[in-house]
């Protein structure tokens, strides 16, 4: 077993056991379901609408190369740069070079998955940079040294209480469980910081390749302040995040919006295509996009999972899924948790040390309905499950116990013989009350459950002695 | 039509009296049935821990036993998934990939069976209490069957149909993920049974045995009054057998 897999499964245990935190999620996400289910309403037809950003997306990845150039050449006509990371490294490497040859010493960062990915903001503290969150679920898990636990609510897991206490230690002289007012002090906080900062870090939620644009989408207008206010803006994203035309946003923004947090629309969302311009007041001196591949142009390459770069990171295949609703972000031990980084973490970090995600499923598919792109997430578990079986390393029990399975099943007069046996055994083991014991052989089934009543006939053979042919 | 019975392996095995039921409750709208002795497993427990090569033999059997069945009948809405919409997939390469298709379009799930191909809502059944209907995963999500199980329900007896919050939500069961991830799967399970609860259901029925056996034994180590059981053995209760024999209810899945 891998390391990432022992770790998932420790931390498994432990929250899965963990009533309080079950009960802060449950609520969080009812809550979330009350606004999705209006947000859904508000459509014509939603299904349409889901069908619509599918296609969009699809357009895009199938055509990666050719929009990914267009955006590249109309941000660099507008006087931006544009890099190409092929790693993380590339990616941290490029903005810490930067941020070293601009003298910065401050940054205020907006909401980015990928800057997480490529483990960014630690790179840059590493260089002696002050790195402020600004986004306040971000600023939240900053200040109590965590990564975000939800791709789009990242303090989700936290109460109130919870946030009164973080900010009554870490911002002196706030003392209130007063929500408005612990939002206030926040704001005041993280107000000094973008005044203060040389360099702003934004992700992006789209690349608008006919306009060169990228569209940044925020509930704070922490991104707004962010990538305006400091002399450098940088802006990091994934190649996926291209979209082919400017009137895709139309689409595009209310269906995230709808899915992320069931707002008809976000309150922010911002189109920026370059520096300040020379008859403009305000933007950045200099605009930087990075553009990170980081294994997804081989996740481009396999025709069966490319949809999976259709992702727009709204967060609800997360809020829909019974597992991370038990387990928690945290549990995954990767940027990207739920269905989605279940799916996507194998092809990113490697399908070995990854594979468990993919197990870590009932398949229950209420993921593949949520999605708004329509990415066949609970059936690209499975995939991954083969590949798994194919190409990396399973336990041999599990390997022989397949074989055997199949032996035992390829012939009926086999299979109700073993079945006879085994319930029998069964019979005895149970009525000298093992059930639970180390001598149950159904011990990883009973440890949690209590035995079915094991019969002493088999439905062919009830149906041999007439029973259920009259 | 003559019908051809597809009995789950581990209904086989272990829980035979939904096989006895779904088969009385065919019998008594007058289908002739048949259960082809040959058939074992289905293969899903090979093909979805990615055993597909594993699973690819037993997928060719079951095209093979089933061949010449005008209809299949199966009390389980994952096995019924698994024939049509997986074989297809899982056959892609092989000879057997068109009749896969084509047979996969004649296996029924039985409340799917009962609603839309002998149209028949209202079966005779009598059972006389409260009933929570739990959506199995595959059922819902896979075969898109929502009303069907309900309006069966509604047409029996006394039986008073009560709707549970988060129904949709999965029990956990998800096959060997019981097993390798007992400890999500039996809090998923937790909070299913927890719902039924709430909802003050006597019963929770499904149309998965899988799901009836782990959430029947999350509710017996609660030492729950909550008993479990699976649509078909509600359905085969008449008003005769109820008062014939009030010692069924101990049968099938009901604790």
């Amino acid at each position: 077993m891998s390391n990432a897999a022992s770790e998932f499964l420790r931390q498994a245990v432990t929250k899965s056991t963990d009533l309080g935190h079950r009960h802060i999620i449950r609520q969080g996400i009812d809550k979330y379901n009350e606004a999705f289910e209006r947000g859904r309403a508000r459509f014509f037809n939603w299904e349409a609408a889901r069908e619509q950003c599918r296609e969009v997306k699809s357009e895009a990845v199938n055509h990666l190369d050719h929009y990914l150039l267009e955006f590249e050449e109309k941000v660099k006509a507008r006087g931006g740069h544009v890099y190409w990371a092929e790693n993380s490294e590339e990616a941290r490497t490029y903005i810490t070079d930067l941020a070293h040859r601009r003298g910065v010493r401050t940054i205020v960062k907006s909401k980015s998955m990928v800057a997480e990915e490529i483990h960014l903001a630690p790179a840059l503290e590493k260089q002696g940079i002050k790195v402020y969150e600004t986004d306040l679920g971000e600023f939240i898990v900053q200040l109590r040294n965590e990564p975000p636990y939800h791709i789009v609510t990242p303090a989700m897991h936290l109460t109130r209480g919870d946030i009164s206490a973080l900010f009554k230690e870490k911002l002196g002289g706030v003392d209130t469980q007063d929500p408005s007012e612990l939002v206030a002090a926040a704001r005041i906080w993280l107000r000094r910081t973008f005044f203060a900062a040389e360099m702003g870090i934004s992700g992006a939620n789209f690349l608008v390749a006919d306009s060169g644009m990228i569209a940044i989408t925020t509930n704070e207008g922490n991104a707004d302040l962010g990538t305006s206010l400091p002399r450098i803006h940088v802006a990091i994203a994934g190649i996926e995040k291209v979209i082919p035309r400017l009137e895709d946003l139309a689409i595009l923004w209310p269906v995230l919006a709808t899915s992320g947090t069931g707002q008809p629309i976000t309150c922010y969302n911002t189109l920026i295509g370059g520096p300040r311009g020379p008859n403009e007041t305000d933007g950045p001196e200099e605009f930087h996009v990075v553009l990170l591949d980081n294994g997804r142009s081989e996740l481009l390459a396999d025709a069966e999972q490319r949809e999976v770069l259709n992702c727009i990171r709204c967060g609800a295949c997360l809020n829909a899924c019974p597992v991370f609703r038990t387990v928690g972000g945290h549990t995954y031990g990767t940027t990207y948790p739920g269905p989605i980084g279940s799916v996507l973490t194998p092809h990113l970090r490697g399908l070995d040390e990854f594979q468990h995600l993919s197990y870590a499923s009932s398949l229950c598919g209420a993921c593949t309905d949520v999605c708004p792109v329509k990415i066949d997430l609970h059936h690209h578990l499975l995939h991954n499950r083969r590949n798994a079986v194919n190409e990396a390393h399973r336990p041999l029990t599990e390997r022989v116990a397949f074989k055997l399975w199949r032996w035992a099943a390829m012939s009926a007069g086999r299979f109700s013989f073993l079945g006879a046996v085994g319930r029998a055994a069964l019979r005895v083991v149970y009525a000298v009350g093992l059930e639970r014991s180390m001598l149950d052989p159904l011990r990883p089934w009973t440890k949690d459950r209590a035995a079915p009543p094991i019969p002493a006939k088999s439905f062919r053979s009830l149906w041999r002695k007439g029973i259920g042919t009259n | 039509m003559k019908v051809a019975l597809f009995i789950p392996c581990f209904v086989d095995q272990l829980m035979p009296q939904v096989g006895v039921d779904t088969a009385s409750v065919l019998r008594r709208i007058g289908y002739e049935i048949n259960f082809p002795g040959e058939q074992t497993c289905c293969g899903q427990p090979a093909f979805n821990a990615g055993y597909w090569n594993d699973a690819r033999p037993l997928a060719e059997r079951f095209v093979r036993v089933f061949r010449s069945a005008e209809a299949v009948v199966c009390p389980s809405g994952s096995c019924t998934t698994m024939v049509r919409n997986f074989y297809p997939e899982l056959l892609a390469a092989t000879a057997l990939r068109d009749e896969a298709r084509q047979l996969g379009k004649r296996v029924f799930e039985f409340s799917e069976f009962l609603v839309k191909v002998a149209q028949r809502k209202d079966v005779g059944a009598s059972f006389p209490y409260r009933v929570a209907y739990h959506d199995a995963c595959h059922a819902l999500r896979e075969l898109r069957l929502k009303q069907e199980p309900r309006q069966l329900l509604r047409n029996v007896r006394g039986l008073e149909l009560v709707e549970m919050q988060y129904c949709e939500d999965c029990c956990g069961f998800g096959g060997t993920f019981a097993a390798k991830f007992n400890m999500i799967s039996a809090a998923m399970g937790e909070e299913k049974a927890a719902s039924a609860v709430a909802a003050r259901a006597e019963y929770l029925t499904s149309t998965d045995p899988s799901c009836l056996m782990h959430i029947a034994g999350i509710l017996q180590r609660q030492n729950s009054p909550v008993r479990t059981l699976h649509l078909a053995s509600i359905l085969a209760r008449t008003e005769a057998a109820n008062e014939l024999d009030s010692r069924t209810a101990a049968s099938g899945m009901a604790r």
